[in-house]
């Protein structure tokens, strides 16, 4: 453990995080909403703590250990979360106390878009943007983004990337070198919030709500800038296109570096006798029938179609049969919501807490399947619900063939024991830490339904739940709020890299 | 560059390490373990699978690959595998270690359309030729070629008794007026010597004219090969040529050896195992083939151990060859080189059992790391000196005195990188010892030496031709 290292490197991350103060100082003086100070107030206050941190220390280099790395990671989620409730504090209209600021920053950077403000519309433009934009930065990760852009981190960008990106296997790289990887995974996000800011924009949106949405989407967030959320557009059209972005959003970033680098040609600038030459070695083909392939070949990615699929043909099918929406409405409320919810990213264009039937509790149940892991998503991610059902299956044949040996299988390729022991790890844990925190809400004083909904809204970074908290958190005690906001975090990091600084084992030499 | 490494092996791995800060290093191996722990070291990216299924290679990027080095334990799968890349992926460049000479005797078998192995790396033959150039000049601790042989650069532990020795360098000349050799560099044992078992401390000097060199001095010098024996005998007292030559182990690399030597020198090899002892007998014409075991004391009496010039042991076991070494030391032997492999042994017994031992994993890996810089930097030869704590580098000087920033300089006026000097010119067939008013021409191979590895990109720009440069 070397902890000058780690606060060297916390200083660098929070000075670069106070960058993102600007570009809402920016939207502020664009609509001239007079809220442009705060912002840059904030930037000053997070950049002299990070420089504060970082200069005495900037000659204090050594090589980060594993224990660095996870003490990195948690140590700035919990900063980001308070640096990120500055200039909350600041802005004077609307005023916040410290815990609603704290749990409205950890809200968007963990991506789980919950809020506790009402009357959105009313608000400025900045903060506004402020809001969706810390879903972005959180999203992909500033410390992935961190380590993109950063050279000085070296080997230790490893330790920091295993540590912040979700999923059971996360020692694959997309590229040899870490920043590489880092790097590809911020311009495939980049790439996808433009291409759907401007679908957005082509389907209707003013250009701050479709910029503010895209960001949302992609990060599967679930911020608005309305009190109504996507109910404010009244338009299936961004409903279905939204869900699209959801969909991508929730889908391995992997698969889209792969898919994108089977689309676009290999060109490479080679300098031959001092002249710049664009040269194309045709050594890799351009197939948009491969792109494809990779998403249907991917097993995660197809339980991830027929999870969402089969959970849209029931709700579709229930809304209809029961009336509730006319069969046309059903379809595209079905897709959008389950979409929505099952994604983890909580944007809402219907009261769903309202639906009949079992179908509220059904939708926040598909939020712990969530996403697929390395994706932007919440929840105990798909690849783990496969594998755990795979070893249920393998059970249950075992039961008919005593002698059988059966590989748990992904694709073509056995999963190593190791990474099956840890799913059972981590879904037990889950599991454990879920009760304790629905057992705390109560004891706070929440109904049964809330509690429940509430710690699956944040634990599993969806953001809506039910009863009290269908739309927003502003009702419940602080002391509830601030069990939100550890379940927040605990569901951004995955559990563990939170849980493993409170064993003794970390701490001792 | 995007270099594919197959197999996490020893030389495979220190490859790894010692590319990996240059390079996006790509390594696959079986051994899922081995690998975790290389990820875990170095930012590199690894692949789990068979070194030479097409999937594999897939997934490890060999369609964007520059380089692709296999080093798997065989030389079949070594050999297949380039050929997919190239097949499947288009590989520009595929190095392969193949071992059996079976396979490497016949250059023929090696073309794009037959196997495409554009470079082999051959241990058994790097570490024949490394030993045979040893005992040629005796006193050498390493002796690396350059320009195909014409230059030489050749490391000497520099001895009391030659004449050199306690003098300036300026000397060299009054010393030997008639041939050209220029030092290099030196590297000396530090006075204090370091507390425990750690490496004695080297410190590397630049040589100026006023530099002494004093004895257990390793120095690099370079010179035209048929003046390389009048410079060592200035730095120690030269042996006799070794004529009589006992090698303990008639495996691939002492067959070899031997097989090289026996129509020069009197060889005598010994071989425990009846059958291999008649089989190389067959192949060999003048050289004494006995079967025994090379500790056995009466057998090294009878063959007279205590007047041998030079004795090498050569078995694939490192532990054998230390003993058999210093066993044929005490009885006598003049000189003993020993095949071993790892450091630690390395350090434990050279200077005072083994006069020199020879690891070849530092051969292959010097080879392959030559080899790979070579082609990054468009020149002839990297080689690395003292385990790679130093450079020496054979690069080409293209373009004219506009483009280039070399071309036209007198070497004073060239702009070297620090710790970076100029030893020698190739200019054709001649040899021309670098003076500080040599001017360099185009297409001259410039041989320069880097104390410090980091220096190479700075060296490679040196020599880049570029429209630009005014």
């Amino acid at each position: 453990m070397n902890g000058l290292v780690v606060l060297r490197i916390l200083g660098l991350l929070l000075a670069l995080f106070s960058i993102t103060m600007l570009p809402p100082a920016v939207v502020s003086w664009i609509y001239n909403d007079g809220a442009w100070l705060p912002f840059v107030q904030a930037f000053f206050i997070i950049a002299g703590a990070g420089l504060a941190l970082f200069l005495p220390l900037r000659h204090h280099r050594a090589e980060l250990r594993i224990r660095d790395g996870f003490l990195v990671v948690a140590g700035f989620w919990v900063v980001l979360g308070f640096a990120g409730s500055v200039p909350l504090l600041l802005i004077e209209i609307p005023i916040m106390s410290f815990t609603d600021a704290v749990f409205e920053s950890v809200s968007g950077f963990t991506t789980t878009g919950a809020t506790v403000l009402v009357g959105l519309d009313t608000l400025p433009h900045s903060l506004l943007w402020y809001r969706q934009q810390t879903q972005w930065f959180g999203g992909m990760g500033i410390i992935v983004l961190a380590v993109a852009i950063l050279p000085v981190l070296g080997v230790g960008g490893m330790q920091l990337y295993r540590a912040e990106t979700p999923g059971p296997m996360k020692d694959t790289k997309l590229t040899p070198r870490i920043t590489e990887t880092a790097k590809a995974l911020w311009i495939t996000y980049f790439g996808l919030t433009v291409i759907c800011a401007v679908s957005y924009r082509l389907a209707g949106m003013n250009w701050f709500d479709a910029i503010c949405h895209a960001f949302s989407s992609i990060a599967t967030a679930g911020f608005s800038t309305h009190d109504a959320s996507f109910g404010h557009f009244n338009s299936p059209m961004l409903e279905w296109l939204a869900s699209l972005f959801m969909l991508l959003g929730a889908t391995s970033f992997a698969l889209h570096f792969y898919a994108m680098r089977r689309l676009l040609p290999d060109i490479k600038v080679q300098v031959h006798g001092g002249r710049p030459r664009f040269a194309w070695p045709h050594r890799r083909k351009i197939s948009v029938l491969g792109a494809i392939r990779g998403y249907t070949s991917d097993p995660e990615f197809r339980a991830f179609m027929v999870i969402q699929a089969t959970l849209i043909a029931i709700i579709a099918a229930y809304l209809a049969v029961r009336g509730h929406h006319t069969p046309g409405e059903s379809l595209t409320k079905a897709v959008f919501q389950s979409v929505s919810v099952g994604t983890t990213t909580g944007f809402t264009s219907a009261n769903f807490s309202a639906w009949p039937g079992a179908l509220p509790v059904l939708l926040i149940l598909a939020s712990f399947i969530g996403g697929c892991a390395g994706s932007t998503a919440g929840g105990m991610k798909v690849l783990r619900w496969l594998l755990i059902f795979k070893q249920g299956w393998r059970e249950m044949v075992r039961l008919l063939h005593p002698n059988a040996v059966i590989p748990v299988r992904l694709g073509e390729r056995a999963v190593p024991t190791r990474v099956a022991e840890a799913v059972w790890g981590f879904f037990s844990v889950y599991v454990v830490v879920f009760c304790i925190m629905m057992a705390a809400m109560m004891f706070i004083g929440l109904d049964q339904v809330t509690a429940f909904s509430s710690v699956a809204a944040t634990l599993n970074n969806l953001g809506p739940g039910l009863g009290e908290v269908s739309s927003t958190f502003g009702t419940v005690p602080d002391a509830a709020k601030w069990v939100g906001i550890i379940g927040m975090i605990l569901g951004r990091l995955e559990i563990f890299t939170l849980l493993v600084l409170l064993t003794p084992e970390f701490w001792r030499r | 560059m995007k270099i594919l490494i197959l197999g996490a092996g020893t030389v495979g791995s220190t490859a790894a390490e010692s590319l990996s800060e240059e390079n996006e290093i790509t390594v696959v191996d079986l051994n899922g373990r081995h690998l975790r722990e290389l990820q875990d070291r170095l930012d590199i990216r690894t692949v789990e699978g068979h070194a030479s299924h097409p999937r594999v290679l897939d997934k490890a990027g060999a369609a964007d690959a520059d380089i692709l080095v296999a080093l798997t334990d065989s030389d079949e799968v070594n050999m297949i595998a380039c050929q997919i890349a190239y097949s499947l992926y288009r590989t520009p460049v595929r190095i392969a270690r193949i071992r059996a000479a079976e396979y490497t005797s016949r250059q023929e078998l090696f073309t794009t359309k037959t196997i495409p192995v554009d470079t082999i790396i051959s241990p058994e033959q790097l570490v024949t030729e490394h030993i045979e150039q040893l005992i040629h000049y005796p006193g050498a601790h390493q002796v690396l070629d350059f320009a195909d042989g014409r230059v030489r650069l050749v490391g000497v532990m520099a001895k009391s008794g030659g004449p050199l020795i306690g003098q300036e360098l300026r000397e060299l000349r009054r010393h030997i007026p008639h041939t050209d050799a220029r030092v290099a560099a030196i590297y000396r044992r530090s006075a204090i010597a370091p507390v425990g078992n750690e490496d004695p401390t080297y410190e590397t000097i630049l040589p100026e004219g006023d530099t002494v060199i004093r004895p257990n001095d390793l120095v690099f010098f370079l010179a035209a090969r048929k003046d390389i024996r009048v410079m060592m005998s200035e730095l120690l007292k030269l042996e006799h040529p070794a004529r009589s030559i006992i090698i303990a182990g008639g495996g691939h690399i002492g067959f070899e050896l031997a097989r090289r030597l026996e129509n020069t020198n009197r060889v005598k090899v010994i071989e425990r195992d009846y059958d291999r002892a008649r089989y190389i007998s067959e192949r060999l014409k003048h050289a004494v083939v006995l079967t025994g075991d090379a500790v056995d004391e009466d057998l090294l009496m009878e063959e007279n151990i205590d007047k041998v010039d030079v004795f090498c042991a050569l078995t694939s076991a490192e532990e054998a060859n230390i003993l058999s070494s210093f066993l044929a030391k005490r009885m006598g032997a003049s000189r003993v080189i020993a095949l071993i492999n790892r450091p630690s042994y390395a350090k434990l017994v050279e200077d005072q059992y083994v006069d020199i031992a020879v690891s070849p994993q530092d051969i292959t890996l010097s080879a392959l790391l030559a080899k790979v810089r070579g082609m990054r930097l468009d020149v002839g030869q990297v080689h690395a000196l003292r385990s790679g704590a130093a450079e020496a580098i054979e690069a080409v000087a293209h373009g004219d005195k506009k483009t280039s920033r070399v071309v036209g300089k007198t070497i004073e006026n060239v702009p070297l990188p620090r710790g970076t000097t100029i030893g020698a010119i190739v200019r054709g067939d001649e040899v021309l010892m670098a003076h500080h008013d040599t001017e360099i021409r185009s297409e001259d191979h410039v041989i320069l030496f880097l104390t410090d590895r980091s220096q190479i990109p700075a060296v490679e720009k040196l020599f880049q031709v570029s429209v630009t440069y005014t």
